[in-house]
């Protein structure tokens, strides 16, 4: 299994960035917390569109599980739309937030949280 | 034409009630609500808004029989406006920018271009009152301006037009700004005030419109003001002293110059000598 989680750092023992669209990093991990992965989130500079951006690159990297805060509506749309289960991070490092999942202890993200427009 | 922006840094400066001031008094001159998200001129103007088009927009539409998910036009967008999930593209209209760019490259040729409205404008058949409107939740004014501009152009009888923008620096204010001769920032002897005047003085530079500042309420504080627009060389071309009145009448919807005499010869003082400093 692959996790995706929004991170602070390119280290398992860095917290975890509850930012989804202006996330520094995607870490990328096995259930057990063995790193496979960490890609620079491109989208983080975007004017518009970071959530979307940071959706597909992701949906793209084959995780099949999201770990973040706070999903705006439009990344919303293409996490859904992907089947991707998101799941809500706790404030804390990588690690602990793979442990609380494989534990069975973070909630699902069902609803979108509020939409952060761009610059106009 | 002569076209005259009025801006201002922040909302509340009196850039509505002195803009509509100045285009109520001159005789053959529009009025231009250019602040698409929030237009209020026509509290204080009254116009008979007889006439009245949706700003249309064309955004991509994929037909899924023809797309072979290659994801080209994802890649292209610069804007995040479309994703591909699973082999299909998901289109976010509110993203796009309307370049055009996703149908070039589409090789089945799976993408066709929709009209999609995102406000209207809306004007009087005088031509005395100009105004657009964005819709509630667009994020981009710009397609409703540039074509408010358009309109205004082709009244080909006017003697001046006052486009009164939206406050701030952004994108909507540049976009109203293009092709003016002249601007007029609006500004109070504050602290607050001269941060945002430097701002918008940095942005008619740039773009090399000549620019003069009126200073609304003006009083015992102007010094503020004064000393900024002394260093540099950005002229005072009109002061606005704070009088309740004004702020009783802007609250009932009248505009000053309705009863205030010395505003409407100031203000058409003030008219005269920027119709000379760009028709010279
Ligand atoms: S028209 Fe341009 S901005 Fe709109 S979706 Fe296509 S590429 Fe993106
Ligand atoms: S470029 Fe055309 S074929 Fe390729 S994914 Fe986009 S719509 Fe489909």
């Amino acid at each position: 299994m692959k996790i995706a989680i929004s991170a602070k750092g390119r280290q398992i023992n860095d917290s975890v960035d509850m930012r989804f669209g202006r996330t520094e990093y995607f870490i990328l991990t096995d259930e057990n917390g063995q790193l496979i992965d960490v890609l620079d989130n491109a989208a983080q500079s975007a004017t518009g569109g970071a959530g979307i951006a940071a959706a597909q690159a992701v949906l793209d990297s084959g995780a099949d599980i999201l770990i973040t805060g706070q999903l705006g509506p439009n990344a919303m749309r293409v996490i859904s739309s992907a089947s991707i289960p998101a799941y809500q991070a706790v404030e804390g490092t990588i690690l602990e937030n793979i442990q609380a999942f494989a534990a069975g202890k973070l909630s699902k993200i069902t609803e979108s949280g509020p939409a952060h427009a761009g610059q106009r | 034409m002569l076209k005259i922006a009025v801006l201002s840094g922040k909302g509340g400066t009196g850039k509505t009630t002195i803009s509509a001031s100045l285009a109520s008094i001159i005789h053959g001159c529009a009025y231009v609500d250019c602040d698409v998200e929030e237009p209020n001129g026509f509290l204080f103007l009254n116009p008979k808004l007889d006439c009245n088009e949706q700003v249309l927009v064309q955004v991509p539409q994929i037909d899924e029989q023809l797309c072979n998910g290659c994801g080209a036009c994802v890649r292209i967008c610069q804007f995040n406006a479309l994703a591909l999930v699973r082999g299909k593209v998901l289109v976010f209209p509110e993203l796009c920018h309307h370049c055009g760019a996703c149908s070039l490259v589409c090789e089945p040729k799976a993408i066709t271009e929709i009209d999609r409205s995102i406000g209207n404008i809306s004007w009087s058949s005088n031509s005395c009152f100009f105004q657009g409107r964005l819709n509630i939740g667009e994020p981009a004014g710009i397609p409703i301006i540039k074509r408010l501009k358009q309109e205004v152009s082709k009244k080909i009888d006017l003697k001046a037009a006052v486009f009164d923008c939206s406050p701030g620096a952004s994108c909507s204010v540049v976009n109203s700004l293009e092709g003016c001769d002249y601007a007029s920032i609006v500004t109070e002897p504050t602290p607050f005030g001269l941060h945002d005047l430097k701002i918008a003085v940095e942005l008619v530079r740039e773009m090399k419109i000549p620019a003069g500042v009126i200073i609304n309420k003006s009083g015992d504080q102007d010094a503020i003001i004064d000393e900024y627009c002394l260093a540099e060389n950005v002229p005072v071309s009109l002061r606005v002293p704070y009088s309740r009145k004004i702020a009783e009448h802007y609250a009932r919807g009248i505009l000053p110059v309705e009863d205030d005499e010395a505003l409407a010869i100031s203000l058409t003082e003030l008219y005269h000598s920027i119709r000379g400093e760009v028709c010279s």
